[in-house]
């Protein structure tokens, strides 16, 4: 194999990310499979209260506020119970171990992640710059870093139960991108030849990395915000609830709405810190490209969108009334025009940033 | 009852609404959502043409559209409305917290909690034997203030305790970061006023002096003063181009352009210097960008006694990306009639199957002029300002090319053609003809490329200011405020009982970990001061005030 040759290289880059598909949507079912558990779980532990009604009020040990009797009861059975993470506030109302079938995702997703590492490496070097210069190198380099910072912040927190949506997420886009965007590898224009398109670039993939997880965590945290509210009310009975119908039952073992929103946070504003960077290191660039720091160009405009929105959910996290669901909501927008800006402004829209390569 | 408001009662009322956290928020929101319409609609300053293609396209709701400023988005009276508020906001709101602020910043840590096992990450230890609880706190609050702490002491009967308190600098951090973000809007508002920007066209050998009027276009800033212009000749020495041949996936693709260019400050010496695309030439005040290029054929137009009524090497608009180029000639003096000359040029010429010329290559590989030749009346007598891009046609007779019946000119680097009416002689003239003959035609054409030149004094304060929003962001957000307590008491068989515990002032994600940490690190100080018999250290007179700071 002569690895000097850009097509050949090139061909192996396709073949490894192909592969890192199968492998992402191998990991895909198996998260699938342990939310499903949980739900069971839960299922099982509802099902052991309605024989002994009205037993005694659990023990405080897994109770958290907003959950019932019911739900805290500490379960003893199959799973182990244990703490989701030492890292993270233990207020899961069932709190639940890691199923085979997590551990087996999580182990697909760092294979998965080696085979798309892989692949962007080869890319990179068949192309002989940074892999990241059109709509393809974008997709498949962004979404490596989505899966990076996954990884890494598994490391410190346990947000495994985040993997269905992120290999989910990576593997539409990196699907689309294959299919939709895929071009010939091509020398670098005169206006991409600069530092600045690796800073800025890979800065803005590693800042939508944050954002994506921001973004599934406050997901998470309506939905857990909702439950909590049926639990409260006392609308949650075994059967009939919303949550019910949609087999959400699994949310009794993943974190309090309240720990989801903290942890959105710290994510949202490294994010934020990142995209800040983002603006200004494009409008550096712009300056030594066209002549101007700032022109409303609608690559620029979108940019200068996003990061007003998460400015105002840092501040919605300070305003009275905001907290909680508002303020997850507006994170929610924010990461949709993080893919507006990506997907859609792109391919779609006129303006100077025409890097698509489509 | 409702206290009446007055005037001034109204006022600090509508002020206390508009720097409220909620208003902020609104107006954050309400700008995101004001900035969307001008990405769907294109905008003036930022592409003209497609408005006065949207105005075509859509003529019924383009005037609407005007109407509401929606092709001006950025600078229309309800954009600036909403960010205009929002910064007067963002002003009322940071003033009084910058008050405040100084004021947290001489006061001292709060009284030791009576409890502090409902506060965070609160653990307890038990001191080693023979330290008393005096020297405990002692030693806690040096382990304390070494760790970037402010502390306060306070000692009771049976009871000593340090009180803690650090990460002013996130205060400090948010606030810069507000007051840079005024810098830069300021510096963005009023910055582009004190500078200018011009554009320029030089083919390669030609000189430009910057003065106003060699420019091809001039826009000077509100506040720019033309007689500053600093008079530096600029001159083109040479343009380099190269393009993909190796990958045939790119083929053609440009790889490279450099300007080589002089530049000579008045009286000063001449300076080599380059412009690429994305680096700039930044020098006599000015910077000059490279925008774009193309070519230049010579061309020459000799009236039928001989004289040259024309020579010149004219700049071709590239018109797609094999440069195929679209050029105007115009000589109003010295032959029988005004002429006019459309011309393209293609670089590396090819036929289509219907017979029209195309260029299937940027590079000058084949190249070939075609002029459509036009007489009658130029319009240049009018007065009008014309463009030397574009010949307006109806008041003159084509005579080749077209629906004449007459085949256009078609010439070859230093070939000439005879015109129409006998009016004269037409030539392209050849830079290089020794290798043209030898079938390199690669330096036959010159080039030309377009400069921008911009001077804007303010950019340096831009970027000042971007980079303290950026540091006040980063400390703003991620520097832990903390408060910390070490409460040692002495129980009534003489041991002493340690408590820790520790409250978040924002978002602390390390806060029970460090209390854990102060803990551990604490305990083993007292273990290695363990032999030393201790003596109460009396405490500090400043440690006994019992300030309580208001927030
Ligand atoms: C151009 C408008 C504004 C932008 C882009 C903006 C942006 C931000 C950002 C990014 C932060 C977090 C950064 C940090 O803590 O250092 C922040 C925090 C804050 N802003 Fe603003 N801001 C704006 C206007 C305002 C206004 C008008 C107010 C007052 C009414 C305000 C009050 C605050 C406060 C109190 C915080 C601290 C929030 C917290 O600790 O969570 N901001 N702002």
């Amino acid at each position: 194999m002569n690895l000097t040759d850009p097509a050949l290289l090139n061909s192996y880059s396709l073949y490894a990310l192909y592969s890192a598909m199968a492998v992402y949507a191998l990991a895909f079912i198996a998260f699938a499979v342990d939310l499903a558990r949980r739900s069971s779980a839960v299922d099982a532990i509802e099902a052991a209260d309605l024989v002994e009604v009205d037993a005694a009020p659990a023990s405080g040990a897994a109770a958290s506020a907003g959950s019932t009797r019911t739900l805290a009861r500490p379960a003893l059975k199959q799973p182990v119970l244990r703490r989701i993470s030492a890292r993270m506030d233990n207020d899961a109302a069932l709190p639940y171990g890691r199923s085979s079938s997590l551990r087996v995702g999580v182990a697909l997703t760092v294979l998965a992640w080696a085979l798309h590492l892989a692949a962007t490496i080869m890319r990179g070097f068949a192309a002989n710059r940074v892999p990241w210069a059109n709509m393809y190198e974008f997709a498949m380099t962004g979404t490596l870093l989505i899966m990076t910072v996954f990884l890494i912040v598994l490391i410190r927190s346990d947000l495994r139960f985040l993997g269905t949506f992120v290999t989910g997420l990576v593997l539409v886009l990196l699907g689309v991108a294959a299919l939709q965007f895929y071009v010939e590898v091509a020398p670098l224009p005169p206006a991409l030849q600069s530092a600045w398109l690796v800073i800025h670039v890979f800065v803005a993939s590693l800042a939508t990395g944050m954002f994506a997880l921001g973004f599934a965590l406050s997901t998470v945290q309506l939905l857990q915000f909702r439950r909590e509210n049926h639990v409260l009310e006392g609308t949650a009975a075994p059967r009939g609830a919303v949550s019910s119908a949609l087999r959400l039952r699994f949310l009794a073992t993943l974190p309090s709405s309240a720990t989801l929103e903290n942890l959105a946070y710290r994510i949202n504003i490294i994010g934020f810190i990142l995209w800040t960077f983002t603006l200004m290191a494009g409008s550096i660039w712009a300056e030594q490209a066209w002549g101007r720091y700032w022109g409303w160009d609608t690559k620029e405009v979108w940019t200068f969108i996003i990061w007003v929105i998460y400015a105002g959910y840092i501040h919605a996290r300070a305003t009275r009334g905001w907290r909680g669901s508002r303020s997850a909501w507006l994170a929610i927008i924010g990461f949709s025009a993080v893919m507006f800006n990506f997907g859609i402004v792109n391919v779609f829209f006129k303006g100077l940033h025409a890097y698509s390569g489509l | 009852m409702q206290p009446k408001l007055g005037i001034t009662g109204w006022l600090r009322w509508f002020w206390r609404q508009l720097t409220s956290m909620r208003t902020a928020l609104f107006l954050l929101l309400m700008l995101a959502i004001a900035a969307i319409p001008g990405s769907l609609v294109p905008q003036r300053t930022s592409d003209p043409n497609g408005v006065t293609q949207y105005f075509i396209d859509h003529p019924d709701l383009a005037p609407v559209l005007d109407t509401v400023q929606a092709f001006d988005v950025y600078s229309s009276a309800w954009f600036s409305a909403i960010y205009l508020l929002l910064f007067i906001s963002l002003i009322g709101c940071v003033i009084p917290r910058t008050k405040h602020h100084f004021q947290a910043l001489r006061a001292k840590p709060p009284t030791t909690p009576a409890r502090l096992a409902r506060l965070s990450g609160f653990t307890t230890r038990d001191a080693p034997a023979h330290t008393d609880a005096a020297t405990a706190i002692t030693h806690a609050r040096t382990l304390l203030k070494s760790s970037g702490y402010r502390v306060a002491r306070f000692d009771a009967a049976s009871e000593s305790s340090v009180s803690a308190e650090r990460g002013y600098l996130r205060e400090t951090g948010n606030l810069l970061f507000h007051a840079a973000l005024v810098g830069v809007l300021i510096t963005v508002g009023f910055g582009g006023g004190y500078g200018f920007s011009g554009q320029r066209v030089l083919v390669e050998g030609q000189t430009f002096v910057n003065t106003l009027l060699a420019y091809d276009s001039f826009n000077p800033g509100r506040f720019f003063d033309d007689a500053t212009l600093d008079p530096y000749t600029l001159n083109l020495d040479d343009f380099a181009v190269s393009y993909e041949q190796q990958n045939l996936q790119a083929y053609g693709q440009p790889i490279d352009f450099t300007a080589d260019v002089t530049v000579t400050p008045k009286g000063g010496a001449a300076d080599p210097g380059v412009v690429k695309v994305n680096a700039p030439l930044r020098t006599n005040g000015t910077n000059i960008y490279l925008l774009g290029n193309g070519y230049a054929p010579t061309i020459t137009v000799t009236a039928p006694d001989g004289t040259v009524v024309f020579s010149d090497s004219v700049p071709f608009l590239p018109q797609d990306a094999n440069l195929t180029s679209l050029g105007i000639v115009k000589v109003p003096d010295g032959l029988a009639e005004q002429l006019g000359m459309i011309g393209f040029f293609y670089p590396t010429q090819d036929k289509m199957a219907s017979g029209a010329n195309f260029s299937s290559y940027p590079d000058l590989e084949y190249p070939l002029l075609t002029l459509n030749v036009y007489t009658g009346d130029l319009g240049l007598d009018d007065g009008v300002p014309t463009s030397v891009y574009a010949l307006t046609t109806d008041t003159l007779t084509q005579q080749t090319g077209g629906a004449t019946g007459v085949d256009s000119i078609e010439l070859k680097p230093g070939a000439s053609a005879e015109l129409p009416n006998g009016l004269g002689t037409v030539s392209f003239v050849d830079n290089d003809p020794a290798a043209s003959a030898a079938g390199d035609f690669s330096q036959s054409v010159s080039r030309f490329a377009s400069f921008d030149i911009h001077h804007d004094p303010t950019q340096v304060w831009l970027i000042s200011f971007s980079a303290l929003v950026l540091f006040g962001l980063f400390t703003g957000l991620l520097v832990p405020r903390r408060r910390v307590w070490v409460k040692a008491s002495t129980r009534p068989d003489g041991s002493v009982h340690l408590e820790y515990a520790g409250l978040a002032r924002g978002d602390d994600p390390a806060l029970e970990a460090a209390v854990t940490a102060m803990a551990d690190r604490h305990l083993k100080l007292l273990k290695t001061h363990q032999p030393v018999v201790a003596t109460p250290e009396s405490p500090r007179r400043d440690d006994l005030g019992l300030h309580r700071e208001s927030d």
